[in-house]
C-alpha cells in the first residue's frame, strides 16, 4: 500500500519540489550572494542584503508598509469577524448561501477588484458624485491615490478571506456554551469577552496573519491605489527585481517577508494551542 | 442587528462591482453620466487584437495547466490519503503553494528559469500555475477521500477486481465530482493569476496573458473598454465557481 | 407536603404552526425532585428551555415563588440549568468553570473560592481542580457541570437528560449519587429524560408529557399501578394488552372471553376498550378465587436474575402473554417451552382504558 501511494505522489511531489522548492531554497541562497557591478549575482558570500534592510531608508518603508497593513487587517478583522458572526447567527440552511455570496468576490479577478475602487473613488468617481448629490459643491476630494484609498482597497479585497476564517470556528462553536453563560449569570457583553471571543481567537488570528503577509507583500495595490506614492514590501521585492536589478537585495526582502509570515504564524499556533485547552506539563504531574 | 451587518457587508462586498458592470453598458462611456443602455463596449472589445491575443494565451494557460494539476493533483490526494500515517512535512509541501505570498513564488521562478537560461513564455507560465493549482485539486479531492469508505475498494478486490479496475469502477466514480470541482477552481484561479504570470512570462507582447493585459490598460487609465472585459471575466469565474461549488458542496469553505 | 416552589400556568410555545408545549400547568414543590417525562418530541426539552429562560412562552405564565419570571433574561434568573452536552468552557479548567457563575455575581474573591472549595468537596472534584475538560472522563464531566450549577445556589435546578451521555453501569450509580446530593443541598431538581426507569427510580414525583401535552402527573409509584392513558401505560414499565369492548364488569375479548375488571368513570359499557395488566401482577396455575384466568402454551424463557420472564401464546391476544414469575416460584413449578400452562390474575389487577 505504501509504495502503490508513494507512487501516486510522485508526480506531484516532484513537481512542487523542481519548481517550488527548489527555486525558493535558491532565493535564500541569493539573499546571500552579492550584487553584481552590472546587475546580475556574483557569488560571494555576504550578509549586506539583510543589513540593508535595516538601513534607515528600508526600514521606514517597512515600519510605513506594516502600519499600512496593520490598519487593514484591524480593519478587515473587525468587519470580517462581525460578518461571521452574522452569518452564523442565520438560519442554518441560509448559511452556506451566505458564505458562497462572502466569498464569492474573493475567487474574481485581484486587479478587476481593485480597480472597481479607482472607478468609485477618482475625481469625477462615483463617490464624488454622491456628494454632489448631497448638495456638496466644492472641489472634488482627492480620495484616490491616498493611503486610505491603499487601505479601502486592502481591506476590500482581503474581507471575504477573514469572514471565511472567522466563521469557521464560530459555526463550530457548541451554541450551549454561550447558554451556559447566560445560564450562569453572564450578560451578554460578559458572555461574549469570556467564552465566544476566546474559543473563536485562534481562527481571528490565522485570518488576520494571511491578511497582513499578503497586504505587506502586496504591490498592485499600492501601485493602482496608491499611485505608486505608498511603498510596500512587495512594491520593493517587485523594483528589485524589474527595476533596480538588484536580486540579492530583493530576495533578502522576500526571505523577510517570509519569516514575517512565519513568526506569525508560529505565534498563532502557540496561541491556539493554549486556548484549545491541552494538558500542560504541570498539570500531567498532578 | 445581525442583518443590518449582513446587509452592509454585502453592500460593501457588491456595490462597486455592481458599479463596473453598470458602467460597461454606458453608452456614453463615461463614468459619470448615463447616457444609455448600449453593447457598443463589447462590441469594441472584440475588435481589439490586443486583448483578442491575451485571452487566448489566457485560455490556453489556464487549460493545459488545470489538466496537469488535475491529474497530479488528484493523483498526490489518492496518495495521501492513502498513506496510514501522517507526515507534518509532507502536509507542509502540499499546503506551502496556498500560503506563500505570490510575489515570493514569482521572483523565486524568475530567478530559477533565469539561472537555467530558460526561454521564458507561455509554457514557464503553465509550469508556475500547475505548482498552486495542484495544491487546490488535490485540498478538494482530499475533503472528499476523507469521508470515503476505503473497505469499498476492499470489498471490489474481494469480489475479484483488479486494482485498475477498482480504480475505473469504484474509487472514480465517487471521487469524480470532487475532481471536476477542484479543476473548475484550478482553471478559475489560472485564469485570474497576475502576479507569477506576469514575473515569468519573460519579455515581448507573445505571451501576455489577460490579466497582464488588464494591469497595462488599467495603469493608462479609466476606460469603458475595461468595464467591459472585466464584466466578462468576472461572469467567467462566477460560472466556473457556482459550478464547482454545486458539484463539491462546502468545498469554498476549504 | 410543602409550598409550590414553581406554578407553570397554561404554558403553551408555538414553533411556526408547531405547538412544541401545549397548554401545560404543573405546580412543582419545594425541595421536590421532579421528573419531567416523555418520548423524545415532546415539548419536555421545551418547556425546561422556558424554565431556564431560553424561550419565553406563547402564552401562560411561569410563576416562581409567585413572581411571573416568564419574560426575565436566563442570566437574572435564580434558576438554573445542567447542559445535555454539560456545555463546560472548554478554555478554563475545571476550578474556573465552577468559579464562572460566581464571578458574575460579583462575590469577593476569598468567598468565591471558599464556596467553590465546599461544592468541588462535595461532589468529589478537587483532585481535578486544574484539569482542563478534555481531561475529564464522562461521569466526571458531569458532575462538573453538576457542581457548576450548583455553586450558585439556585432557587431551582434544572438538568436536561443529564445521565444520558454516561454508559449504563455508571448511570444506575449516578441515579443514586443525584439523589443523595439533592437531598443534602436542598434545592429543588427538575430533570428531563426519556429513560422511564431513571424516572422511577429517581423522581418524588414525575409528569408524562406526549406531543406537547401533559398526560399524567403524579408520584412514581401512582403513575406505575394507575396509568391515566393506554399511552402511560405502555410508556411506563411493561404492560400486557387486549383490545376488546367495555362491558359493565369488564372487557369482552376477541376471542369472547370477559376480562374482569373495573371501568374507568369516562368509560361506557358498549365503546372500544383495551384491558391491561402488568406481566408480573399474572400468576401460574392461579387459584380458583382468580377472576382471570387462561391456559396458553409456553413458548420462550427468558432468565433475569431474580426472576423469570414467560413468553406465552394464548387465544386472548395475538401478541405473546408476558409473564413475571419470581425465580422461588419458578422452581416450585418448573416450566419449560413448549408446556400448556393455566395463567391467571386479580380484577382489581386489570387496568381498562378507553381505546
Amino acid at each position: 500500500m505504501t509504495s502503490r501511494s508513494t507512487l501516486l505522489m510522485a508526480p506531484a511531489l516532484a513537481w512542487l519540489t523542481g519548481l517550488m522548492v527548489v527555486p525558493c531554497a535558491l532565493v535564500l541562497a541569493l539573499a546571500f550572494f552579492r550584487r553584481g557591478i552590472y546587475g546580475g549575482v556574483e557569488y560571494t558570500f555576504t550578509l549586506e542584503n539583510f543589513a540593508q534592510v535595516f538601513d534607515p531608508l528600508y526600514a521606514g518603508i517597512f515600519l510605513n508598509s506594516a502600519r499600512i497593513a496593520g490598519t487593514a487587517t484591524l480593519i478587515a478583522v473587525v468587519i470580517g469577524y462581525a460578518a461571521a458572526y452574522a452569518i452564523a447567527a442565520a438560519p442554518r440552511h441560509r448559511q452556506p448561501i451566505y458564505l458562497f455570496f462572502a466569498v464569492l468576490p474573493f475567487w474574481s479577478n485581484y486587479l478587476i477588484r481593485t480597480y472597481a475602487w479607482i472607478v468609485l473613488l477618482n475625481r469625477e468617481g462615483l463617490v464624488t458624485q454622491f456628494l454632489r448629490w448631497f448638495g456638496y459643491t466644492g472641489e472634488p476630494p482627492s480620495m484616490l491615490y491616498t493611503e486610505g484609498a491603499v487601505i479601502a482597497g486592502l481591506v476590500y479585497n482581503y474581507l471575504p478571506f477573514v469572514i471565511l476564517a472567522c466563521y469557521a470556528p464560530l459555526s463550530r462553536l457548541n451554541p450551549e456554551l454561550a447558554e451556559a453563560s447566560r445560564d450562569l449569570g453572564g450578560s451578554a457583553f460578559t458572555t461574549f469577552r469570556r467564552i465566544v471571543l476566546p474559543l473563536t481567537l485562534p481562527g481571528i488570528a490565522a485570518g488576520a496573519v494571511f491578511v497582513f503577509v499578503l497586504s505587506i507583500g502586496n504591490f498592485v495595490t499600492p501601485a493602482l491605489l496608491g499611485g505608486g506614492r505608498f511603498q510596500m514590501i512587495g512594491n520593493l521585492v517587485y523594483d528589485q527585481f524589474l527595476t533596480a536589478n538588484d536580486w540579492p537585495f530583493g530576495a533578502a526582502l522576500s526571505m523577510v517577508l517570509i519569516a514575517i509570515m512565519m513568526l506569525l504564524l508560529t505565534l498563532q499556533a502557540f496561541a491556539a494551542e493554549r486556548a484549545s485547552g491541552r494538558a500542560t506539563v504541570r498539570e500531567e504531574a498532578v | 442587528m445581525n442583518r443590518a451587518i449582513l446587509v452592509a457587508v454585502f453592500a460593501f462586498l457588491y456595490i462597486p462591482i455592481a458599479v463596473l458592470v453598470a458602467l460597461s453598458f454606458n453608452e456614453g462611456g463615461l463614468p459619470t453620466v448615463w447616457s444609455g443602455f448600449s453593447f457598443k463596449w463589447y462590441v469594441s472589445l472584440a475588435s481589439n487584437n490586443d486583448i483578442l491575443s491575451a485571452a487566448l494565451n489566457t485560455l490556453i494557460v489556464a487549460i493545459v495547466s488545470t489538466a496537469i494539476a488535475t491529474l497530479l493533483g488528484t493523483l498526490l490526494a489518492l496518495g495521501v490519503e492513502m498513506r496510514r500515517k501522517r507526515g507534518s512535512a509532507l502536509e507542509a509541501l502540499i499546503f506551502a503553494p496556498m500560503i506563500i505570498p505570490d510575489i515570493v513564488l514569482a521572483i523565486a521562478l524568475l530567478s530559477f528559469f533565469s539561472m537555467l537560461d530558460v526561454t521564458m513564455g507561455l509554457h514557464t507560465i503553465v509550469l508556475a500555475h500547475v505548482v498552486f493549482n495542484i495544491a487546490f485539486v488535490c485540498s478538494v479531492v482530499r475533503a472528499r477521500l476523507k469521508s470515503f469508505d476505503w473497505s469499498i475498494t476492499e470489498a471490489s478486490a474481494d469480489l475479484g477486481a483488479s486494482a485498475v479496475t477498482t480504480f475505473r469502477r469504484i474509487t472514480l466514480p465517487v471521487i469524480l465530482p470532487a475532481v471536476v470541482a477542484g479543476a473548475l477552481l484550478a482553471f478559475t484561479l489560472s485564469v485570474d493569476e497576475f502576479i507569477i504570470a506576469y514575473f515569468t512570462a519573460g519579455a515581448g507582447r507573445a505571451s501576455t496573458t489577460l490579466p497582464m493585459q488588464i494591469y497595462s490598460m488599467i495603469r493608462f487609465g479609466i476606460t469603458p473598454e475595461i468595464n467591459a472585459l472585466a464584466t466578462i471575466v468576472m461572469a467567467v469565474s462566477v460560472i466556473a465557481l457556482t459550478l464547482s461549488q454545486r458539484l463539491n458542496r462546502g468545498m469554498i469553505g476549504q | 407536603m410543602t409550598r409550590t416552589l414553581l406554578a407553570i400556568d397554561r404554558v403553551t410555545k408555538n414553533f411556526g404552526r408547531i405547538a412544541a408545549v401545549d397548554d401545560v400547568s404543573l405546580a412543582i414543590r419545594e425541595n421536590e425532585f421532579f421528573a419531567l417525562l416523555g418520548p423524545s418530541g415532546c415539548g419536555k426539552t421545551t418547556l425546561l428551555r422556558m424554565l431556564a429562560g431560553f424561550e419565553t412562552p406563547s402564552a401562560g405564565k411561569i410563576l416562581l415563588d409567585g413572581k411571573d419570571i416568564s419574560a426575565v433574561p436566563p442570566n437574572r434568573r435564580p434558576v438554573n440549568l445542567m447542559f445535555q452536552s454539560y456545555a463546560l468552557f472548554p478554555h478554563m479548567t475545571v476550578r474556573a468553570n465552577i468559579s464562572y457563575g460566581l464571578e458574575m455575581e460579583r462575590l469577593p474573591a476569598e468567598k468565591i473560592r471558599a464556596r467553590v472549595d465546599e461544592i468541588m468537596a462535595t461532589t468529589q472534584l478537587s483532585q481535578l481542580a486544574d484539569r482542563k475538560p478534555e481531561q475529564l472522563s464522562g461521569g466526571q464531566k458531569q458532575r462538573v457541570a453538576l457542581a457548576r450549577a450548583l455553586v450558585k445556589r439556585p432557587r431551582l435546578l434544572l438538568l436536561d437528560e443529564p445521565l444520558g451521555a454516561l454508559d449504563k453501569k455508571l448511570r444506575g450509580a449516578m441515579q443514586m449519587e443525584l439523589k443523595r446530593l439533592q437531598h443534602e443541598v436542598g434545592i429543588t431538581f427538575i430533570v428531563v429524560t426519556h429513560d422511564q426507569e431513571e424516572a422511577l427510580v429517581m423522581a418524588d414525583r414525575m409528569a408524562v408529557l406526549k406531543d406537547g401535552h401533559l398526560l399524567q402527573c403524579d408520584t412514581p409509584h401512582e403513575i406505575y399501578e394507575r396509568p391515566a392513558d393506554r399511552f402511560v401505560a405502555d410508556f411506563i414499565g411493561v404492560m400486557n394488552f387486549c383490545e376488546g369492548s367495555a362491558e359493565q364488569y369488564g372487557v369482552r375479548a376477541a376471542n369472547d372471553a370477559l376480562i374482569a375488571g373495573t371501568l374507568p368513570d369516562d368509560l361506557s359499557p358498549g365503546s372500544a376498550a383495551i384491558a391491561a395488566v402488568r406481566p408480573e401482577r399474572v400468576a401460574l396455575s392461579p387459584t380458583a378465587d382468580i377472576a382471570n384466568r387462561v391456559s396458553g402454551t409456553v413458548e420462550a424463557l427468558a432468565y433475569h436474575g431474580l426472576d423469570l420472564q414467560l413468553h406465552i401464546r394464548t387465544a386472548l391476544t395475538e401478541k405473546p402473554f408476558l409473564v413475571r414469575v419470581t425465580a422461588d416460584a419458578a422452581n416450585r413449578r418448573p416450566v419449560k417451552a413448549g408446556d400448556t400452562v393455566e395463567i391467571g390474575w386479580a380484577a382489581e389487577d386489570t387496568r381498562i382504558f378507553r381505546n
